[in-house]
């Protein structure tokens, strides 16, 4: 696709977008507002994984790191909220950048290990210094909206805007890279490392690259979802790295249309298991634990069916067919 | 019927066809060497016989049972030994637990014990370096851990795969003689995969030639040394 | 001095549990080429089994039997069912190549969140069998106790029984064999689909056994063992992966080293010395203190 097309229709969709939300439920809109944070944070395991082939465990930790760092500078600097967004992308960037210069020499047990440790281990250092204020969080807001939206004009909505807009920016961004010449480079390298490594790739630079771009991109994911629900440990600890795996896992990893799939399944999961645990008698065991069981079968599942994820197998199906 | 006995075999890997086709027959006792060039589809001949690779259609008995679609481990209890393609031996085990993981399945650990010392009478090499690791012998010992091994089993049909690979030519002359007469003196059936046809040939009663997944010629040893249309085109002298 | 003796005892006592955490994740990688992280779930389960019987029965050796055996179980039944279907509709694809291990991702979150159902979220709290007091020395205590004692005791019997199982028993050949090379092990007659779930037996009871002495220090819930999984991971690394030895010697250094980081420096900085510890290892010593082949470059 002509990128000026491609730029097009990212501008359409997003004025679409953003129009409708005026339309629908509060509800609804919160919930888009977390589908899109959560589509961009499964996008940078997409790039990562699906695009260079390396693989991250602990891309929530990267997150964290882009909602902390966002949510000091407006506390401590009083950074505009955009001004926030970009120290919370460059600084999980930059935190990529160092892992993944050491990523670049592992192989895909030791890498896996290597960032679930990084997603269990960041977590607590919120208990460890004060600063950062232990499990109460820090308060990091997306300020009210400007008064001549008029009084229908929710915060909700608010969210959603900056969400969509913040989100379809480095979407555009993800995409084009993707389509470059470096993407190309990723995916010799994922296809054939020794012919990647022959026909003058540096794998080395190559790889680091792609995990800075992944954790800058989750950076920000993780900063609108800081800024849409607080930050703290518990919201981005292994769960939240475990969800991004799983949505990227469900939407097939290869395609980054495929992850709004992927958040979609992530954000309708707790309904389901409200609706589920409702029947079955609402007791907190249940319904506390009924998203998490949902998912990780929903995980199993997939690997052990459609190890390319549901994308993949329907791709074939068709293929097979004609 | 005893003996082996391979009808029709088609083996595939993917949309490769190695081998397309294929009858022949080893009498019980007979040693049969398996001569062509790279990618004849000699070792995936020897990989469908032993239970590693699967068939895609056609049939093979051993001993009159059909063997197609077992296991290599119960094939094993049914007589078959396979020495794959490039010294198959552990490198990470020393050689007597190599030489031990042969009999690791046999009830009878009299006669584990009574083979073993025999294998060691046969290869004195192997006795003096038992506690050495694989990795550390030379090419000629690897080939004789890997056929001592398979010996542990007291196995009925060998199938060895170009025992002689990057051997130096006099350990290859000592190791066919070993072959041989391993064979009169426990009465085995041998499946010979060779690439130095003439060496094998010579102690092979008879010869299989085959040539991008088809059998091109048979017949008994001595027909193939002296057919010279053979020879400018197969054998390679 | 006296600190940097308490520093030592309590290192070698967290050293023998990460170990043991080491060599059940160990046990899988070689027979099975997955670094399995279900295993903090399995060890919890069984933890829990465990915590069961104890409150009901109030008697910890029958409780700690009952749970490695249910820790043995569990093993064999992730090889069986999980494993074993996955290895057979494996493909190619960037997320086939993944799959055992975002498999075992799963199998984590599920067990946890069974756990969860059962038992509850909240602390559950495992009482000690002996005491969790330090030994007294004439005048001064240090912080050692008996369960201290117990730990390492009980650690290294494992480690001794498991010792003896792979290097003078045909089943630990076996396992060996299996781990090196299955293609000649299969030739040579060996089962090696059972031997294989053999390893995953043993790993559980390993992983298992880690969890429940590990459990009486402190509350358990279903994600109490999370960072007992990184430790026992880094010591893994430590010492090579492949190699049963290297995984007890990496968790003593482990827990030694982390021992002293925290006597000396301080608690906020567990996490951060143990990924400083990891990278270390990675950039010393890629193959580990006991590796032989560098498996772990792309
Ligand atoms: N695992 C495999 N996957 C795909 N193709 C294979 C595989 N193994 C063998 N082949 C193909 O099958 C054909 C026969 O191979 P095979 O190894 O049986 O030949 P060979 O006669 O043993 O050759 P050589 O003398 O070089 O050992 C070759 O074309 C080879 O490329
Ligand atoms: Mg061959």
């Amino acid at each position: 696709m002509h990128s000026l097309r491609r730029l097009f229709l990212f501008i359409f969709s997003t004025l679409i977008l953003l129009a409708l939300s005026l339309k629908i439920e509060e509800l609804r809109v919160y919930q888009g507002a977390q589908i899109a944070i959560y589509a961009l944070g499964i996008s940078s395991i997409v790039l990562l994984t699906g695009y260079s082939g390396q693989v991250s465990l602990g891309n929530g930790a990267f997150m964290a790191i882009g909602a902390y760092t966002a949510a000091l500078t407006q506390i401590h600097w009083h950074l505009p909220l955009f001004f926030t967004f970009v120290v919370g992308t460059f600084s999980a960037a930059l935190a990529g950048a160092i892992l993944g210069g050491g990523a670049a020499r592992l192989s895909g047990p030791y890498l896996a290990g290597a960032t679930l440790a990084l997603a269990v281990g960041l977590p607590t250092l919120a208990n460890q210094f004060t600063i950062l204020n232990g499990e109460t969080g820090l308060d990091y807001t997306s300020g009210t909206p400007p008064t001549w939206f008029g009084e229908s004009f929710t915060l909700y909505k608010w969210f959603f805007w900056i969400v969509l807009v913040n989100v379809m920016l480095m979407m555009f961004f993800v995409r084009n890279i993707t389509s470059s010449r470096y993407g190309r480079t990723w995916k010799a390298l994922r296809g054939n490392p020794v012919a990647a490594q022959l026909s003058g790739i540096q794998v080395g630079g190559s790889k680091v690259l792609a995990f800075t771009i992944s954790a800058g991109v989750a950076g920000l994911a993780g900063s609108l979802l800081g800024m849409i629900g607080f930050v703290g440990p518990t919201g981005f600890g292994l769960g939240l790295s475990f969800a991004l795996v799983t949505g990227a896992v469900l939407s097939g990893v290869t395609s980054l249309a495929g992850s709004m799939l992927g958040a979609v399944v992530l954000v309708a999961i707790p309904e389901l298991a409200s609706v589920i645990a409702h029947r079955l008698g609402d007791t907190e065991r249940v319904t506390s634990n009924l998203p998490g069981l949902i998912m990780s079968t929903l995980l199993i599942l997939t690997v052990l069916f459609t190890p390319n994820g549901p994308a993949e197998q329907i791709r074939k199906h068709k293929a097979r067919k004609q | 019927m005893s003996g082996l006995t391979v009808k029709d075999l088609v083996v595939d890997h993917g949309a490769i066809t190695a081998i397309n086709g294929i009858s022949f027959t080893v009498e019980p006792g007979q040693l049969a060497a398996v001569i062509g060039s790279n990618g004849a589809g000699k070792t995936t001949l020897l990989r469908t016989l032993s239970g590693l690779k699967h068939a895609s259609s056609g049939s093979a008995q051993w001993s009159g049972e059909y063997i197609l679609g077992k296991k290599p481990e119960n094939l094993v209890r049914h007589g078959i030994s396979h020495v794959s393609e490039g010294k198959s031996v552990i490198p990470e085990l020393t050689v007597k637990e190599n030489l031990a993981l042969g009999g690791i399945w046999r009830k009878d650990k009299k006669d584990v014990v009574a083979v073993t010392k025999e294998v060691l009478e046969l290869f004195p090499r192997l006795g003096e370096r038992l506690s050495q690791r694989a990795d550390t012998l030379s090419g000629g010992e690897r080939q004789m851990l890997a056929i001592g091994r398979a010996l542990i089993s007291r196995p009925k049909l060998i199938l060895l795969d170009e025992p002689s690979l990057g051997l130096a030519p006099l350990v290859i002359e000592q190791i066919f003689h070993t072959i041989d007469q391993l064979r009169h003196k426990l009465g085995l059936t041998i499946v010979l995969v060779e690439q130095n046809a003439m060496s094998a040939l010579r102690i092979a009663d008879i010869g299989i030639i085959m040539n991008l997944g088809k059998i091109v010629a048979t017949g008994t040893a001595t027909e193939l040394i002296n057919d010279p249309a053979l020879h400018a085109a197969y054998l390679g002298y | 001095m006296q600190q940097a003796i308490n520093a030592l005892l309590i290192g070698i006592s967290n050293g023998f549990i990460y170990s043991l955490m080491a060599l059940a994740l160990v046990l899988v990688w070689r027979s099975t080429r997955v670094i399995n992280f279900a295993q903090a779930g399995q060890a919890i389960l069984s933890t829990y089994i465990a915590y069961e019987i104890v409150t009901r029965t109030d008697n910890f050796i029958l409780a700690f039997i009952g749970g490695v055996l249910a820790g043995a179980l569990v093993g064999a039944v992730v090889e069986i069912l999980l494993m074993r279907t996955l290895f057979k509709h494996v493909s190619d694809g960037p997320v086939a190549a993944l799959a055992p291990v975002i498999a075992s991702l799963g199998l984590l979150g599920l067990i946890r969140s069974v756990i969860g159902m059962v038992w509850g979220n909240d602390q559950k709290p495992f009482f000690p069998p002996v005491s969790t007091n330090g030994f007294t020395f004439g005048s001064t205590t240090v912080p050692f106790s008996r369960m201290n004692l117990l730990i390492v005791l009980g650690a290294a019997t494992v480690m001794i029984i498991f010792t003896l199982i792979f290097q003078k028993s045909n089943l630990g050949l076996a396992l060996r064999a299996a781990a090196f090379q299955p293609e000649i092990a299969r030739l040579a007659g060996i089962r090696v689909g059972a031997i294989r779930t053999t390893g995953w037996i043993f790993a559980g009871a390993a992983g298992a056994v880690a969890g429940i002495l590990i459990s009486p220090n402190d509350a358990i819930t279903p994600y109490s063992l999370d960072s007992l999984l990184i430790f026992g991971f880094v010591a893994a690394v430590i010492g090579g992966l492949e190699s049963l030895i290297g995984a007890v010697v990496g968790g003593l250094t482990l827990g030694i080293g982390l021992s002293f980081i925290l006597t000396y420096i301080g608690t906020s900085l567990i996490f951060p010395a143990t990924f400083v510890v990891l990278a270390l290892a990675l950039i010393i010593r890629p193959q580990g203190l006991f590796g032989s082949k560098a498996a772990r470059n792309a």
